[in-house]
């Protein structure tokens, strides 16, 4: 058995532990299907419809890394403005805390009118929501070099840029790993209510849309859906991981495994 | 003085305070002079807290005095603790300097790699920080002071946070690397030996506000040897110096 997979055995175990606690649960208190489909029925409705959840399932993945990357480049953009100016940090540290409050369905329709049915919008949407913790992180990843280190690099002649190239950037790196993973966890959330906020006009609209619409009378098949974006947060998220252990080893060196 | 060999560093009647958040400034050093000829080590000892590193950073330019005047070439400050980039190998480290000058990746790891081999740091090129010893490390940010290319070296308590048997090896280390790469250096220590073992003048600090007291021409011959009795008897007398300013 590969290390891997054996540090992986506790969470299988607990998942598996839980869906036989639900599956005894369903039966014994009698719950009706449409209120809550026991694991088997899920597992049915996952390979009844395997074709369409999988055809939904590429669109949302699509948004879903897409809006990401997006969120990721903005965030790291406005987190070098912030650091780098104290004007633009007054000016828009507060404007990036309050776009956090701004109920997405106010604006859904804002972005269908310049946008239209396509993507776009909707990468609009997962970056709105995600892009917050990326900023956070970071700025405190790059104001968080020693500071001494200012006062050796200004005696070997280093620049604004090149103190903040070879000392700031790098040391920043770790922490703007650490936005992103969080980023990423809300960015499933975030892609289900792009999804369900902004109306689409291709075949398939999305697992966040065809949970929504099925989850009255195709509950199981509702549940199946939202097992497939569970699944896939848990992938990404450990994919950042390997990530940081390429990007950024001395970090992972120094504090031990990622969780 | 006439006829004296030219200064390459001199400050004269030398006031710094350090502007506080709240109250009065705090007074860091005040009618400091001292002066260094070209090659020459000058140490400077003082109790902790008599405003050494300040010292350093007003010869480094990072401050501006606020009485008196410092003429000082180039220099390069080595702080206490090493702050080598934990992301970069010893090598890229060490070849900082070099790039921040403009050099590609390429030539500036060559002209590094160099050094690497006259100071026993042969084999450790590729080995980052993280896996370096206290020693080593200071090697490392040491090789990255003189790679810098300034005449006047600021070493700030280089060896500070070392423990004894390391420090008196890297105290042998520096000695020999400095009779290889000759430089003119300003020394900080708190350490009395180690001052009168590498410096050609060792300059005695008083508790804060810092000035001097007493300044201690070394003419011992190199290499020198810690047991040597002249040595020891010099190491008495600055003690002595330091003993009755901290009592007075």
């Amino acid at each position: 058995m590969s290390a891997r997979l054996r540090a992986g055995l506790p969470a299988i175990a607990l998942a598996l532990g839980l869906l036989a606690a639900w599956e005894l649960y369903v039966d014994l208190a009698g719950i009706g299907e449409q209120l809550l489909p026991a694991p088997h029925a899920v597992a049915q409705a996952l390979w009844d419809s395997a074709g369409l959840l999988w055809h939904n399932f590429t669109v949302t993945a699509g948004e879903v890394l897409l809006g990401l990357a997006l969120a990721l480049s903005a965030g790291l953009a406005l987190a070098v403005a912030i650091h780098l100016s104290p004007l633009l940090r007054r000016a828009l540290y507060p404007l990036a805390v309050g776009s956090q409050a701004v109920p997405i369905p106010v604006v859904g329709v804002l972005l269908v009118f310049w946008w239209g049915f396509g993507i776009f919008p909707k990468l609009v949407v997962i970056a709105l929501i995600c892009f917050f913790p990326v900023v956070v992180a970071t700025v405190d990843g790059l104001a968080a070099v020693d500071p001494e280190q200012p006062k050796l690099l200004r005696t070997l002649d280093a620049s604004r840029w090149q103190a903040f190239r070879f000392a700031e950037l790098p040391a920043a790196l770790p922490a703007a790993i650490s936005g992103a993973r969080i980023a990423l966890t809300i960015g499933v959330i975030g892609a289900f209510i792009a999804e369900t906020t902004t109306p689409t006009s291709g075949p398939y609209p999305g697992l966040g849309r065809e949970i929504l619409s099925d989850v009255n009378f195709q509950t199981a098949r509702a549940y199946a859906g939202s097992a497939i974006l569970i699944v896939f947060a848990i992938a990404c998220f450990y994919a950042l991981s390997g990530a940081e252990r390429k990007l950024a080893p001395w970090h992972t060196r120094a504090r031990g495994e990622t969780p | 003085m006439p006829g004296a060999p030219e200064q390459l560093l001199s400050l004269q009647s030398v006031g710094f305070a350090h502007p506080a958040r709240r109250g009065a400034p705090v007074q860091a050093l005040s009618e400091v002079s001292l002066h260094a000829r070209t090659g020459e080590l000058l140490a400077v000892v003082g109790p902790s807290g008599c405003g050494k590193s300040t010292l350093l950073e007003l010869i480094c330019a990072l401050h501006t005095p606020d009485q008196g005047t410092i003429t000082a070439p180039p220099a390069v400050l080595m702080p206490q603790r090493d702050l080598l980039l934990a992301w970069l190998s010893a090598l890229d480290n060490v070849a900082l300097p070099l790039r921040i000058a403009g050099l590609g990746r390429a030539q500036a790891r060559a002209r590094a790699r160099e050094l690497f081999g006259e100071v026993g740091l042969d084999g450790f090129q590729q080995a980052h920080p993280a896996e370096l010893s206290g020693g080593m490390r200071q090697r490392v940010a040491f090789l990255r002071t003189l790679l810098c290319g300034k005449p006047l070296l600021c070493l700030d308590e280089p060896f500070g946070a070392l423990d004894a048997i390391t420090r008196a090896e890297m105290q042998e280390w520096l000695a020999a690397t400095l009779a290889r790469e000759r430089r003119t250096v300003v020394l900080v220590t708190h350490d009395v030996e180690e001052a009168i073992l590498l410096a050609d003048r060792v300059a005695v600090l008083s508790p804060r506000p810092g000035r001097v007291v007493a300044s201690v021409e070394v003419e011992l011959e190199r290499p020198r040897n810690r047991t040597d009795a002249a040595l020891s008897a010099l190491r008495e007398h600055a003690l002595g110096l330091l003993a009755s300013e901290g009592q007075a």
